[in-house]
């Protein structure tokens, strides 16, 4: 968010240049690491509060911090999840239920990576940058197969089978919807693809409507949330793939589940909705802040997508399996299928964005 | 310097990890190391400059298709004592052909390619050199046919696939949701006007 | 035609957005759930919680140990022994409510032909060890006496109605 170029300057007084790159980036993916568990921490305080408004009742708020009731709650949560004791089942495999709730964070913290927060930044900025954030969010869910696997139990079982399947299926839409975003930008990094698009209305949102709406339903599939959270179903398998899990062990996928939300909010912001442009860029001059592209920009987009995500586990009621499983393959990959069969025709034809296109 | 290292570190676990896969008693054990396998090949192309394929590697095997093998290792109840007999008694065959697939690599790096040259490293990349273009490049112009004609047969497999395995159920009960969803009530319930009876 | 506009209004999640509507709207509408230490609930006088044991204004024990409350209560929840006190009357010498069993039904005081046991509105109460859910006769009438102004005021309320 700021200018790094003093702080670089004082550390290579102390350390060789060839030093200095890591341990900048490593400070930076440190502070941007905080920052998400953070807004993590305040984001399962703002679900059990929306939620709660949405059905009239208030939500958390007994534990006060800076004098803003609950906002406490979500560090009272981990300070007693700390001191829970992390019990391991007698026929576990130890190993593998030890390790599944590392490797369902670990892909969520990765992605972060190649997000630019803000314009021309990023931790890597790389060229497959869409492919790698493709690869890594199929990567969440061998944290799930494993913990549901390696708890030796029915339901934690069901749920990782349920679950896995799911990501499976769900992942093929969210690839089509991005080949859509592709072809728009004609790149694979994330950088350009929001630089491709231009004024509010020439963020993809607009002509790849349908992707849109198929991306984001299926990100809401793929972090298996409701309405498509039968990977823990409570009402059927009591918690699905982490019903073994208590303590920290437990709060590791917790904040997984979250982590990876905050993503999917924050690739469709870039996707879909320029990412830190500004929506006032070719309205206002360009020499007016309002215009200007920043994280300031980014937030509220990113924002608005988690508080959806809230929203539409206050509102629907949870799919049954075979449902979820038709609308993925029957309902959304057709529908992304002819939407890129029309943006390649509007591609070659030079309608719309495409119109000074080579 | 660094990058030999960290190649030579992801060769190690490569070829650990592959002989895990074998070696492993427990077929799930065996798939997930299979996994680590394709990471750190994906990392070794990624060191290469081929961070596409790399990337790609990860996303189709590890993300997709382990995936669907683990799902169906987990569900079998596998009869390993049996497995590892019948695994003992193909050794002579495994060895012949991991032999000659060692035999044709090293013919046609060290002995066709480079002439005998022994190995060199590559030209470096021009700057702006990126992968993901020049695949693209080629596989819709050089290799446009012979990649679609790929993608028929695989798509002829995959229908026949599951043209073998689909098997409709007599007495099955499932619902056409789209049925269900277009009933509207003057479809099921008929007011009928009667007449009042008479008091007696 | 019908198929036609489902079709459409299919895809158009067009069900779907009315949901959000609903959900949108209650989002901002005034909240029904109270404080609850800082707010309550207005209670009835009828309301039936904690059990007392009253005693007349003289200071005489209402009680008779004539044992139609433990007759009638559905849990067997009361235990009473009796006894002949030193005045010659009858009295209880041991009156046990066990808290975990009563259901709070509220006959032991319907049957009580002295209005001695009754159930008063307090509601807030706990348990911390074993045993504490046996209300013996001290705290019942200790109950009784601390409260008996509310619930002399509860019961002249109710008086009409009975």
């Amino acid at each position: 968010m700021w200018d790094w170029t003093p702080i670089r300057d004082w550390l290579s007084g102390y350390i060789t240049p060839y030093w200095t790159f890591p341990a900048l980036t490593v400070v930076q993916a440190l502070i941007v690491m905080i920052g998400i568990i953070l807004v993590m921490a305040v984001y399962t305080l703002a679900e059990r509060k929306v939620i709660g408004w949405m059905q009239l009742r208030r939500g958390p708020n007994r534990v006060n911090l800076f004098w803003i009731p609950g906002l406490g709650q979500p560090f009272a949560d981990v300070v007693k999840l700390i001191f829970k004791e992390i019990l391991i089942p007698a026929d576990a495999n130890g190993f593998l239920f030890r390790v599944a709730p590392f490797l369902a964070l670990v892909p969520a913290l990765g992605i972060w990576a190649v997000i630019p927060l803000r314009p021309e930044h990023a931790f890597a900025n790389i060229d497959a940058g869409l492919l790698y954030v493709l690869a890594l969010t199929s990567m969440g869910v061998y944290g799930i197969i494993l913990a549901g696997w390696a708890a030796n139990s029915k339901y934690a079982f069901l749920g990782a089978m349920r679950s896995a399947a799911q990501i499976v299926a769900y992942e093929i839409a969210m690839g089509f919807a991005m080949v859509g975003v592709l072809m728009a930008s004609g790149s694979l990094n994330i950088g350009e693809i929001i630089h491709a698009q231009r004024g509010l209305f020439g963020w993809n949102w607009t002509w790849l409507f349908p992707l849109f709406i198929v991306y984001f339903i299926s990100g809401v599939a793929e972090t298996n949330r409701a309405p498509f959270d039968v990977a823990e179903g409570e009402s059927e398998i009591v918690a699905g793939f982490h019903i073994d899990y208590s303590g920290m062990a437990f709060a590791l996928f917790f904040i997984a589940e979250y982590v990876n939300m905050i993503l999917i909010s924050a690739l469709t912001s870039i996707f879909f909705f320029g990412g830190w442009l500004s929506p006032f860029d070719g309205w206002l001059s360009s020499d007016s802040w309002l215009a200007q592209p920043s994280f300031f920009w980014l937030a509220p987009k990113v924002f608005f997508f988690m508080f959806v995500f809230l929203w539409f586990r206050a509102t629907f009621p949870r799919y049954r399996y075979d449902q979820i499983m038709r609308l993925g393959w029957k309902a959304l990959i057709p529908v992304t299928l002819i939407w890129l069969l029309v943006e390649g025709i509007m591609v070659y034809s030079h309608v719309g964005p495409w119109k000074g296109h080579p | 310097m660094f990058p030999t290292i960290l190649f030579f570190i992801f060769a190690a676990v490569l070829i650990g990890a592959a002989l895990g896969v074998i070696l492993s008693r427990n077929p799930v054990y065996s798939a997930l190391l299979l996994v680590l396998c394709f990471f750190n090949a994906s990392v070794i192309w990624v060191l290469l400059d081929a961070e596409f394929l790399g990337i790609v590697l990860v996303l189709v095997y590890v993300g997709a298709v382990m995936v669907l093998f683990l799902f169906v290792v987990m569900m079998l109840d596998l009869n390993l004592e049996r497995l590892r007999r019948e695994f003992a008694g193909y050794w002579p065959l495994t060895v012949a052909v991991a032999g000659f697939a060692v035999f044709a690599m090293i013919n046609v790096i060290v002995v066709k390619h480079l002439g005998g040259a022994g190995l060199q490293t590559a030209p470096a990349l021009a700057a702006n050199y990126s992968n993901t273009r020049t695949l693209g490049v080629e596989l819709f112009t050089r290799y446009a046919y012979p990649s679609q004609v790929a993608a028929l047969i695989l798509l002829v497999a995959s229908v026949a696939a599951i043209v073998l395995t689909l098997r409709q159920r007599k007495g099955g009960k499932p619902q056409d949701i789209a049925q269900q969803v277009a009933v509207r009530a003057k479809d099921r319930v008929r007011i009928v006007k009667m007449a009042s009876e008479k008091k007696l | 035609m019908q198929g036609i506009r489902s079709f459409i209004k299919t895809f158009l999640l067009w069900e779907l957005l009315q949901g959000l509507w609903v959900t949108l709207k209650s989002m901002f509408q005034t909240k029904i759930t109270l404080n609850y230490p800082e707010e309550k609930t207005p209670q009835s006088n009828r309301f039936r919680g904690l059990h007392a044991l009253r005693r007349y204004p003289n200071g005489e024990e209402r009680c008779i140990a004539c044992k139609l409350c433990e007759a009638v209560c559905p849990a067997l929840a009361i235990t009473i022994e009796s006894d002949v006190a030193s005045d010659g009357t009858r009295r209880t010498t041991r009156y046990d409510i066990d808290l975990f069993k009563c259901i709070y039904c509220g006959f032991c005081e319907e049957a009580c032909p002295v209005d001695a046991i009754v159930e008063t509105r307090l509601h807030e109460y706990h348990m911390e060890k074993r045993g504490e859910n046996i209300m013996s006769k001290d705290k019942l009438l200790g109950i009784g006496e601390r409260y008996e102004a509310m619930i002399a005021a509860d019961r002249a309320a109710d008086a009409r109605y009975r």
